[in-house]
Formats: C-alpha cells, structure tokens, sequence
C-alpha cells in the first residue's frame, strides 16, 4: 500500500467538518472517483467527522490519497481522545444512539465505504478508518 | 572605549540615546527607503500619512526604549507603543495592505537604527554585536505582534462575514396559492437550519400555504444531520397543517440516502422542483393543461 499524498486536519468546530468534507471531496475528484462514489465518502467523512467532533470532543483526521498497484482510492483516518465506545456492536447497530442523531452515522458510512475499521478504547479514544476505492 | 567595571560589553542599551539625538535623522533616512520601497503600491497610502505614522512610532518607541525593558515588550511600557500599532494595522487592513506588508513597516526601521548604532559603536565590535542582536530581537518582537494583529483583523472581518451569510436568509418563496417553496444552499448546520425552519413556519401561517416545498438542489452533501434537520421540519410543517415535499434529489444524493438507511418514506420527493409544484398543483385540485392555439391566440 502506497500513500501518494496525505493531509491532516483538526476537528475542533463544526467549521472544521465542512472543511473535512471539503477536503475529502477535493481529494476524491483528483482520484478520479466518480460522483456517486465521491458523494458516498464526502457524506461518510461528514458521519465520522461530526462523530470526532461531538462524541470524541474533537480529534484529527488524516485524509490520504493511496494506491495499491492494482487501483487507486481515498483513506481516511478520524482518531480522537475521548471516552471511547463501550460496546462497538451496540453502536454499529442501525437506529442506536446515545446522542440525539438518528443512529446511522457510524452504520451509514461503513455501508458507503469499501473498508471499514473501528477500534476504540475506552477512556483512551477511538479510530475509525474508511477507504473507497476507485471503480 | 574602555569600560570602568573592566566589562567590555556594556549591557546598558545606547538605543534610546541614539534615537534621541538623531530621531529627525533616522526618521529622513526611514522615509526615504519606504517611500522607495513603497513605490509600486504608492496609491495605498499618503506620503503625509506614513510620515505621521513614522515619526509616532519613532517616538513611542524612543519612549519604549527609555524604560530599559528591551527583552520584553509584554509590559506596560509597550502598551502605548503595541496600540500605536494596532492603530496603523487597522487603517493599512483598510487601505488593502496585507499582513506580511503591515509588519514589514516595523522591519524597514531596521536599516536606519542599524546604520546609527554602526557609527555609534564605530570600532567595539564586541558592543556592536550585542547592541544588535538585542536590538533585532525586540523589532522582530514587534513586527510579529503587528502581524498577528494584521491576522487577528482579518479574522474579525471573516467572522462577521460568515455572520452575514447567516443572515442571508434563505428566502422562502412563493410559487402559488397555497404552495411555498423554500430553496436550500450550501451547508446545512444547526445554526443555519434554524433560521431556515422558523422562516418557513412564519411563512406558513402568513400565507395558509397548505403545502411546502424543501428543494435540496443547491445542498451539496445529504448526511444524517441533514437529514434529521429536514425531517424536524417536515414534521413541524405537517403540526401546522401544511404538507411537505422535498426535491432537488440528485441521482448520487439518492444512493447516498439508501446507503445511510435514512427513511424518508412518509414524506413526498421528487427529482426536480418542476416535478414538486406539479404534485403540488395536483393535491390542491389543479391541473395543467395547454391551451389550444386557435383559443390562446384568439384576435
């Protein structure tokens, strides 16, 4: 796996998510994904990042350009510090909340993402890696 | 020049004495390189202006300097000479300056003061040396606060424009008896959504609009806080008698939905506003008919 370019943002604000979606969409057309694809992870960069903002209190995400040798594609990286999430199941389960959202954030974008990883600790923090690939 | 203590480097400063004696000297010098280096940009300020600006800062510094605190320009001392330069960073944001040129006004009294201190010092390297070390710490000192105040103005003027597009209120518009459309743009966040629905409520009962239309053409990204947002304002709408039909659903928008899993079943979409205003006409009982050429064109 090769990362031809990467970019780090802040999630501090809700500002912060519009860049990240910004960014993500920037970056998705320079991949050459086309517009559903390119739609499909600007909304799931938008879930994870108001995820970081609201219930991490805020992180980074780290927005890469990568390519495997075979297809290119966007990976992005959401890391915050927060409380973390007790039960990942529980929380990647259609409808759940334990905020006031819908519940389809973190479900949502697994299902727009090609790949999806979550780990979380709690107390520590959590990461939520997406990748969509092009084609 | 020997010194009594035996210290060769005196740490007394000479920079006040200097700027004392020879103010109208380094202030000619001064205004001669800005005015050269200024030349390309000369319509931005007048020479009147930059003089006066000029010879103030000279004397607060001059002012500044006679306290003794070089190091540190936190201090009281400093407090009339920093709002002297927040003063210039004000009028030259106005006058179209940028930053890095606002603070290069602090750095291009370098030249001359180093000039002065060259003759001053004449053969004491050693006291030269230290004199301009400390001497270029305390402009590089000030011309950074004077940048990041240059910064900070901007940052003012960015804050109240994203104020003002707040304000833009997104206009809720009327497209037939009965019917309001509402036309969405950009991003949709709480603060704004707000604003948004209030207007849109406000509007329903001024008009007794019995159907709403929420057109999303103009919304780039279509996420689950989005979409709570319009479903809020569906289902307020629908508590004060009037129905709502969302449309500017793009093809990628819609895949998109599916994938989140957002329900929007109970309410009405349609791909284009066209299509929304005649589901619209439809339920209040109209239809669309073309007239005949012979009765449209009667003589």
């Amino acid at each position: 796996m090769q990362t031809t370019t990467s970019d780090r943002l802040t999630v501090r604000a809700e500002e912060d998510v519009v860049k990240v979606r910004q960014a993500t969409r920037s970056l998705a057309q320079k991949t050459g994904l086309n517009l559903v694809d390119q739609t499909k992870v600007v909304t799931a960069a938008s879930e994870l990042a108001r995820n970081t903002l609201v219930y991490g209190g805020g992180g980074e995400v780290l927005i890469e350009a990568i390519s495997d040798g075979m297809r290119s594609g966007v990976r992005l990286t959401f890391e915050d510090k927060g409380p973390g999430i007790a039960d990942i199941e529980l929380a990647m389960k259609d409808g759940f909340t334990s905020g006031t959202g819908l519940g389809l954030g973190l479900s949502g974008a697994k299902r727009l993402a090609n790949e999806f990883r979550i780990e979380s600790r709690l107390g520590e923090g959590t990461t939520v890696v997406i990748t969509k690939w092009k084609g | 020049m020997a010194d009594p203590t035996g210290v060769t480097v005196s740490t007394i400063s000479r920079l006040p004495k200097l700027l004392k004696i020879h103010e109208a000297q380094i202030l000619k010098v001064w205004m001669d390189e800005q005015l050269a280096s200024l030349s390309r940009r000369a319509g931005l300020i007048g020479d009147a202006e930059l003089r006066a600006q000029s010879k103030n800062f000279l004397s607060e510094f001059h002012k500044a300097t006679q306290s003794g605190s070089l190091e540190d320009i936190s201090g009281p001392q400093w407090a009339s000479a920093k709002a002297l330069l927040a003063d210039i960073c004000r009028s030259r944001a106005e006058q179209g300056f940028t930053p890095m040129e606002t603070a290069s006004f602090v750095l291009s009294v370098r030249g001359p003061l180093m000039d002065r201190l060259q003759q001053e010092y004449g053969n004491d390297a050693a006291g030269l040396a230290a004199e301009m070390r400390s001497s270029n710490l305390l402009l590089d000192k000030l011309a950074l606060y004077t940048a990041e105040v240059a910064l900070q103005n901007r940052e003012t003027i960015i804050k109240r424009q994203q104020e003002e597009m707040l304000e833009l209120s997104t206009p809720v518009v009327r497209l037939f008896p009965g019917v309001l459309a509402l036309p969405l743009i950009g991003t949709l966040d709480s603060a704004r959504t707000q604003i948004v629905m209030e207007n849109l409520l406000q509007k329903i009962v001024e008009t007794e609009a019995t159907i709403a239309i929420l057109d999303i053409t103009g919304v780039a990204t279509v996420d689950t806080l989005v979409a709570q947002h319009l479903l809020k304002t569906v289902a307020a709408a629908r508590l004060m008698g009037a129905d709502c039909i969302i449309s500017g659903i793009r093809p990628q928008i819609a895949q998109t939905i599916v994938h989140l899993g957002v329900e929007l079943q109970n309410v009405a979409t349609k791909a284009t506003l066209a299509d929304a205003l005649f589901l619209a006409l439809q339920r209040n009982g109209f239809s669309v008919q073309r007239l005949a050429k012979e009765s449209a064109g009667a003589k």
